[in-house]
């Protein structure tokens, strides 16, 4: 891979984090593809190959549905998340542009009146798609090691 | 409920029916380590898991029942069996291991050896050591190890579901049930074999039993889960049924769904709002199963370990795992069924998305819960209200009463002696 596009990739998962955790939700919809897949799923399904996720959106609108439920409807005690993405390691690069590629993640959630835990910690694994016009998510998959998620999982991780 | 003596030393059940719950019910330890004893260790048969989890001879599940930790596994002769994962010599957890494949089990202390039924097999240096001519040490002549198996419990399958019970001299698994549920029950496992589909794992800082009485609560479901509401799955006047068995400790919802929309009913709800369409309309891509016979949901409460999901296409059974008077692990296995098109499979793990830790009407459970037991354990002198509906226990045709939890308490008041 050349040195500017490990750049722009590096520079992609940092956006990704910082997205999130200011629930930018809009930004946060922009880096997906229209067909994207994204996951949140426990090591034991994945390793097992078994296909249940916590959360398993299989495109942007059901991404758009998400937003909706965990700003409008779903009841929630009222937190922020806090994520340290590792630097990308580049699986495989294909001719066309799509970049296998993974990085470790570990979010902190902060409760109001609480004190920052350890609330989930795992790996993205990705398939990107490099353009001119910058990068997109294709699939992401969420693999924490939680055996338990701390009573529930809200915003995406 | 006197101020005078906010922590009574003995907790007495001071109202004459269920319809008041004291606090003390889910704060107290006593109570707990008593409710472990009487209700998941005696009498009862609790779910330890589905038998599509350890399809070959040799397979096994760890899993817990209340807070001992026990091994579902698969015999040579196909039959379950169901051990409790505490070695007969030193007392250890030997086996660390969520789920595998063994011959036999070892406890790797001192390599005590037990086959698939629990029985020890083989204890080293059971004869001592040779030295000199002479055996030195090892057990007594009248060690026997038929006397020091695992603790073996007694073990009901039914419809590919596995439950289990320390206590040997329960009652059989269908008189547990009784007709009623036994029916809903046998809607749901009709004897096709299940498909494992993987887990969804949550810990709940909440008291165990607020698990059970929210899958007792049809009140919450149109208010709480508004997302049910937003997308016309929940209505409260869905046609709808309350059944109980005839201890009140089990309990089905049983509910038909509308077809949405605007009405008096659902206008009076302040989420409700007409214009809202799914960006993604296949979250609800529901199709009629034959097995369901009507209804499209029913969710049953089986006392006290375990909630059995049919919600249209989504099916799951929640495991209710306690640690502690306020707090409890809640597992869901979710499935389908050996006839499942790869369509239905897909739509079962789409709509699984309302479902869990993380789902659309479910996260806000675990929330709520959370947030009663905070209540709970702020004045524990005081107490809850349950009478919608009246003070009565009874089925009912409709949504609006919360008569099954009544009926919950009133069993619990029996075995708990309070």
């Amino acid at each position: 891979m050349k040195a500017d596009n490990y750049l722009k990739l590096t520079q992609f998962y940092q956006n990704y984090a910082a997205m999130v955790d200011q629930e930018n939700w809009d930004a946060w919809l922009d880096m997906f593809s229209e067909d994207c897949v994204y996951k949140v799923q426990a090591r034991e399904n994945y390793e097992r190959n078994l296909p249940m996720a916590a959360l398993s959106l299989t495109s942007k609108g059901m991404l758009k549905d998400r937003i909706y439920g965990i700003t409008e409807t779903i009841f929630h005690d009222p937190y922020h998340q806090l994520h340290l993405v590792s630097s990308p390691l580049i699986l495989s690069e294909s001719d066309d542009g799509i970049i296998e590629s993974q990085a470790n993640y570990t979010v902190f959630r902060t409760k109001n009146n609480g004190i920052a835990e350890v609330y989930n910690v795992g790996r993205y694994l990705d398939h990107l798609r490099l353009t001119e016009q910058g990068i997109q998510i294709k699939s992401r998959l969420c693999i924490f090691d939680n055996e338990m998620i701390l009573n529930s999982l809200i915003y995406p991780i | 409920m006197s101020h005078e003596n906010p922590i009574p030393m003995t907790p007495v059940w001071e109202h004459e029916d269920t319809s008041r719950i004291p606090f003390w019910a889910y704060t107290d330890e006593d109570i707990h380590k008593q409710e472990l004893e009487k209700l998941f260790y005696k009498k009862h048969w609790c779910y330890v898991g589905l038998e599509a989890e350890i399809p070959q001879p040799g397979d096994f599940k760890r899993t817990v029942i209340g807070e001992r930790s026990v091994i579902m596994v698969r015999h040579e002769d196909n039959s379950i069996y169901v051990v409790e994962n505490v070695c007969a010599h030193r007392g250890m957890r030997f086996c660390r291991e969520k789920h595998g494949h063994v011959k036999s089990f070892t406890c790797p202390y001192h390599q005590w050896n037990y086959d698939l039924e629990g029985k020890l097999q083989g204890v080293p240096f059971r004869r001592g050591v040779k030295q000199d001519g002479k055996a030195k040490g090892g057990m007594p002549k009248d060690f026997k190890t038929s006397d020091h198996g695992l603790t073996k419990l007694l073990v009901a399958t039914r419809g590919g579901v596995v439950f289990a019970s320390f206590d040997h001299d329960v009652e059989s698994f269908e008189d547990f049930l009784g007709p009623t549920m036994l029916s809903y029950f046998d809607r749901m496992f009709n004897g096709r074999k299940l498909t494992l589909l993987g887990y969804n794992k949550q810990r709940i800082p909440g008291n165990w039993k607020l698990m059970q009485e929210n899958i007792k609560d049809p009140y919450h479901p149109g208010l709480l889960h508004t997302w049910f509401v937003t997308f016309g799955l929940w209505r409260a006047d869905n046609r709808s049924e309350l059944k109980m068995d005839e201890h009140f400790r089990h309990a089905a919802m049983i509910s038909t769904r509308g077809s949405g929309g605007k009405d008096t009913q659902t206008t009076n709800v302040s989420s409700f709002k007409e214009s809202m369409q799914l960006n993604d309309p296949s979250f609800l891509d529901v199709e009629v199963e034959p097995w369901w016979d009507g209804p499209t949901a029913v969710m049953m409460t089986l006392f006290p370990s375990v909630i059995l999901q049919q919600q249209v296409n989504s099916v799951s059974t929640r495991h209710i795992q306690p640690n502690g008077h306020g707090s409890f692990d809640f597992v869901w296995t979710h499935f389908g069924y050996e006839d499942d098109t790869p369509d239905m499979t897909e739509r079962r793990l789409r709509q699984a998305n309302l479902f869990g830790p993380a789902g659309f009407v479910s996260a806000d459970d675990g929330e709520v819960i959370e947030f009663s037991q905070q209540g709970f354990e702020q004045k524990p002198f005081h107490r809850s209200l349950a009478e919608l509906g009246g003070k009565e226990i009874e089925e009912t045709d409709h949504m609006v009463s919360e008569t099954l939890i009544r009926g919950m308490y009133a069993y619990w008041r029996k075995v708990m002696g309070v």
